[in-house]
């Protein structure tokens, strides 16, 4: 983690708390992505009104109104546009979207790709529930086969997305995936993203009490969690497991789960995970991976932001034109006196 | 009342009408266009309408593969590209065959006649040669070989091929239409050394073909030099031909300057619309912000997302685009944003006709957004008052802090006409809401008394971090409310804030009478025809006619109600099935409203126009 030392105003996480009453089931996996972020905020080095919260609609989206901070509630969907927006207009702004698995992905999917592909140096919170919960329990483009929900009573028939898979597809240069009930790791992760330039996208495996609970529960209780996931690390070996003993490693195109000290397997023989590769092949069989699923971050390449990008093209028009204000523009070429 | 036709015969000696028509590979816009600036150069005025098939690379000598270019110059005011043409050139048989309707009889058609082979013929779907048989006996027909003479022009440069050699034969005909008109070659050839500075061959082969056309004219006979036209008597200053497209661009770039604020664009591109977006691209050394989105909604969404933030924000697009806008749209009136939405409207329903006129679009600019949500709705009327009315818009916008659409068209987007340079100096002052600090209790719904504005705290403002969006919020704290009554305050707030832009906007005018028998009533694009319409009638002895058009449709001046009552009969006229003419009468209850309407893609004409108010006056 890079620390900004130039911040004088130290705040607290109750600095980014807003009026406004929180709205959310009680035990929602919102609030914990609310506090981990309110915890957050005073770590990232940024000033409280340098900061913009965007979202869509659904529960998720919410979320701007609970941080005291800049934020818009806009439409269904179209979040990353209007936070392209904000950072486009004043790339000084540290820019967050909130978005919900339906909101990101059904309605919003083709903003949410071009973002990615785009590199806007935004970063997005995707909180996946597995279902719409706004709008009380409708199928969503991340439930799975056979799920049960109000609109699919007889069992979901649509095959869903897997959110890493689409979002490296679209050329995602930053892609973490974390569960939703660990508020530290959360708080890191959005940390990183913070700092990384570029666009970043967070999923958020969030539970939703109501209308979906459960759906992660397999992975993510505790008594599992350790033995079920895999928790990435830049620079470090892939190996998970209760007694540190699982690792990866890569055998006839496919990652293999081994167990180290078993048929002559050592920690030197485990994949080292390397999210700053350019390359997303590894990233794409890592997000794809069912056992263990692959949390932290997956990847993390370093490229040129949009706003860079722009920001050159602009320098050197600028240094060619030979226009300074409009009036220079208006009165040139081809104009003719009428006396 | 008697047409006295001596009259009708002068003015019609003061302008002239010309289209050069050919295929598409023939060169015709730029024939036209050339044309145009020197007539401009000249001290014309002008008014021109490019015409060009929807097919990118329609197959050679097709009816549906001719463009065509009309100008029409005056020595007095013009106000529309013409109706009825008194020159034709045709530089082929398919040009010929869907254009020859529109030439006044008698009148003279120049033809390249080495085009008139049997394929062209035949792809033209002509049974004979109809330089041969009688169908052009109403004309006066000036036949040149124009192909084999451009050759004969150029046959001392070496090595030169097919292609290029035909290709310039529409400077050819350029060349002879410069002599019938009393116009010099000078600023064409300045052209061609600028745009061909790299190839100088084409510098001399492009000039050759000119002076040869030119020569040929004056040398033979045949062609008399009769329609000089002088130049017109307008406002002093400096002018420049603009296109409307340009004209509305230029006008956001004026408006960003004079409010000192960085203009952004976000727009996906659509036909007739996308040459604004062109345009303002090539502005980076303004800061000019243009980003080309994946699709409408993103286009307008990012607009807003740059309006939270402080920018100048617009959005361009046409009808199919505002449609997907709709929901957008509703947001930044509920957020109470400034933003500009333009839409030049073309011909629909659906994708319709993507490259023709018509004002179809009005309704879905007032009304097709979903829940109470009220917009400034302006139309520019003229090429050259895009400029003003997009200054405007973004006026209005910026001190009003609400969405403002501003209706364009395909005829007036895609026309050009001279326009007296404006600069940013003589431009009225753009005020915004920005606040910089607020009291304890501040909220972002503190509002200006007089215009009910709302406060515009962008980020990076110290203190004034808020929350906006799309639900209703309470008239005071500005946080989320559901309260019934506040809903309903706010509902009369968001309209009585758009009505109060009345304050801020000029009184309607009637032209050519005050009270009378007849008045005529148009908005947006239609201006040109409308007015040239009820200038001819009141030229010819109709004296009872008046003209009101309507620029400023949402909310509507406030004397509109006044002028309406002082004339006999109204006639609304409209490129719709009637859409203003309903919402007089739905505005205006006790007056009735007449209404003439074409849909048809294309604009007025005038003599159709001058039949239509002379059976209302009867
Ligand atoms: C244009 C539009 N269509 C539909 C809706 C209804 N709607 C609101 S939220 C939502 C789905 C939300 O699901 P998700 O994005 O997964 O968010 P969650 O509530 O699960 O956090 C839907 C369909 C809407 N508000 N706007
Ligand atoms: S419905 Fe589900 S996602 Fe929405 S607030 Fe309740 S628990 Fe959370
Ligand atoms: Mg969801």
């Amino acid at each position: 983690m890079i620390m900004e030392t130039a911040v004088e105003n130290k705040y607290t996480y109750k600095d980014f708390e807003s009026d406004q009453e929180v709205r959310w089931c009680p035990g929602c996996d919102d609030y914990v992505i609310l506090r981990s972020m309110q915890k957050a905020l005073p770590e990232m080095g940024v000033k409280k009104e340098d900061v913009v919260f965007v979202s869509g609609i659904g529960c998720s989206s919410r979320f701007p109104y609970y941080i005291d901070t800049y934020g818009m509630h806009t439409i269904h969907g179209r979040a990353p546009a209007i936070a392209s927006g904000v950072k486009l207009a004043n790339p000084s702004l540290s820019v967050w979207v909130a978005t919900g698995d339906g909101d990101a992905m059904a309605i919003g999917g083709n903003h949410f790709i071009h973002v990615l592909r785009r590199n806007i140096d935004l970063n997005i919170i995707l909180f996946n529930n597995e279902i719409y919960g706004l709008t009380k329990g409708q199928f969503s483009p991340t439930s799975m086969v056979g799920q049960k929900t109000k609109s699919s009573p007889y069992g979901n028939t649509q095959p869903p997305f897997n959110p890493g898979e689409l979002a490296l597809g679209a050329g995602a240069r930053f892609y973490g995936r974390i569960s939703g009930n660990s508020p530290k790791d959360i708080s890191q992760m959005l940390i990183d993203a913070h700092h990384f330039k570029g666009t970043s996208l967070i999923e958020v495996l969030q539970n939703c009490v109501i209308f979906n609970d459960g759906c992660y529960s397999n992975v993510t209780n505790k008594d599992v969690k350790e033995d079920k996931l895999i928790f990435l690390e830049h620079g470090k070996p892939m190996i998970f497991g209760k007694n540190r003993d699982k690792g990866l490693v890569l055998s006839n195109l496919k990652l293999e789960v081994v167990t180290i000290g078993e048929n002559g397997i050592t920690e030197d023989n485990i994949l080292i995970h390397d999210a700053k590769e350019k390359d997303p092949t590894m990233h794409q069989m890592l997000v794809r991976l069912e056992y263990p699923l692959a949390t932290g971050i997956i990847r993390s390449y370093n490229d040129l932001t949009l706003e860079e990008r722009e920001a050159e093209v602009t320098k050197q028009v600028k240094a060619n034109s030979k226009f300074k204000k409009i009036d220079d523009l208006f009165f040139s070429g081809e104009t003719y006196k009428v006396e | 009342m008697i047409v006295e036709k001596s009259n009708i015969q002068s003015e019609a000696l003061e302008t002239v009408v010309i289209r050069f028509v050919g295929d598409s590979g023939d060169g015709m816009q730029l024939t036209g266009t050339q044309f145009t600036d020197t007539s401009a150069m000249f001290g014309n005025d002008i008014a021109t309408f490019p015409n060009y098939p929807s097919e990118i690379r329609a197959p050679q000598g097709s009816l549906f593969g001719v463009s065509g270019f009309q100008v029409h110059i005056g020595s007095v005011e013009v106000s529309t590209p013409g109706d009825n043409l008194d020159l034709l050139v045709a530089m082929n048989p398919a040009s010929l065959k869907t254009n020859l309707y529109a030439l006044k009889p008698g009148h003279t058609i120049i033809v390249d006649t080495d085009a008139f082979n049997r394929k062209n013929l035949e792809k033209a779907q002509y049974k004979s040669n109809p330089l041969e048989d009688d169908t052009l006996n109403n004309y006066r027909v000036v036949k040149v070989d124009m192909t084999s003479l451009t050759r004969e022009a150029l046959k001392d440069i070496e090595g030169l091929d097919n292609k290029t050699i035909t290709r310039s034969k529409n400077m050819f005909a350029l060349g002879m239409v410069y002599w019938m008109y009393g116009r010099t070659t000078e600023y064409t050839i300045d052209f061609f050394k600028k745009k061909f500075r790299k190839e100088p061959l084409l510098i001399d082969v492009n000039t050759k073909v000119l002076k040869a056309g030119y020569n040929f004219a004056e040398t033979l006979e045949f062609i008399p030099n009769a329609y000089s036209v002088s130049p017109a008597k307008m406002a002093s200053g400096t002018y420049r031909v603009i296109m409307g497209n340009t004209a509305t661009a230029w006008g956001f770039l004026a408006a960003a300057e004079k409010s000192g604020l960085e203009l952004f664009l976000g727009s996906y591109p659509i036909t007739p619309a996308t040459d604004i977006l062109h345009e303002l691209v090539k502005h980076k050394h303004f800061g000019v912000k243009a980003f080309q989105a994946e699709d409408e909604i993103a286009g307008i969404s990012s607009a807003i997302g740059a309006a939270f933030a402080g920018d100048l924000a617009i959005t361009t697009t046409s009808g199919p685009g505002l449609a997907l806008k709709g929901e957008a749209l509703g947001l930044a009136i509920m957020m109470e944003l400034p933003l500009v939405v333009v839409n030049v409207q073309r011909g629909g329903p659906s994708t319709g006709l993507p490259t023709k006129t018509e004002q179809s679009d009005l309704f879905q600019a007032l009304y097709g957004r979903n829940g109470e949500s009220p917009a400034i709705v302006i139309a520019a009327s003229t090429p050259s008052n895009c400029f003003d009315f997009a200054f405007q818009a973004a006026k209005l916008a910026l001190e009003h802090m609400t969405p403002v659409i501003l209706l364009t068209d395909g005829y007036i987007a895609n026309g050009s006409a001279p326009w007296r340079i404006q600069s940013v100096e003589e431009l009225p002052e753009i005020k915004n809401n920005k606040v910089k600090e607020g009291a304890d209790n501040w909220s972002p719904y503190i509002r200006n008394e007089k215009t009910l504005a709302r406060n515009w705290a962008i980020p990076g403002t110290i203190g004034l971090e808020h929350r906006i969006g799309g639900l209703e919020k309470d008239s005071i704290t500005g946080n989320v409310s559901q309260a019934p009554e506040n809903h309903e305050i706010m509902t009369k707030i968001r309209a009585e804030k758009v009505k109060r832009v009345q304050d801020d906007i000029p009184e309607i005018k009637t032209e050519f009478a005050t009270s009378g028998d007849l008045l005529v009533v148009g908005w947006g694009g239609t201006y040109g025809s409308l007015h040239s319409a009820v200038k001819q009638m009141n030229l010819v002895g109709y004296k009872n006619i008046g003209l009101a058009h309507f620029n400023y449709i949402n909310p509507l001046p406030k004397n509109t109600g006044d002028l309406l009552t002082k004339f006999k009969k109204i006639v609304v006229c409209e490129l719709n099935n009637g859409q203003f003419v309903n919402m007089l009468r739905m505005n205006f209850t006790g007056i009735e409203f007449l209404q003439y309407n074409k849909i048809q893609g294309l604009p007025f004409g005038n003599s159709e126009l001058m039949e239509v108010f002379k059976k209302l006056i009867k």
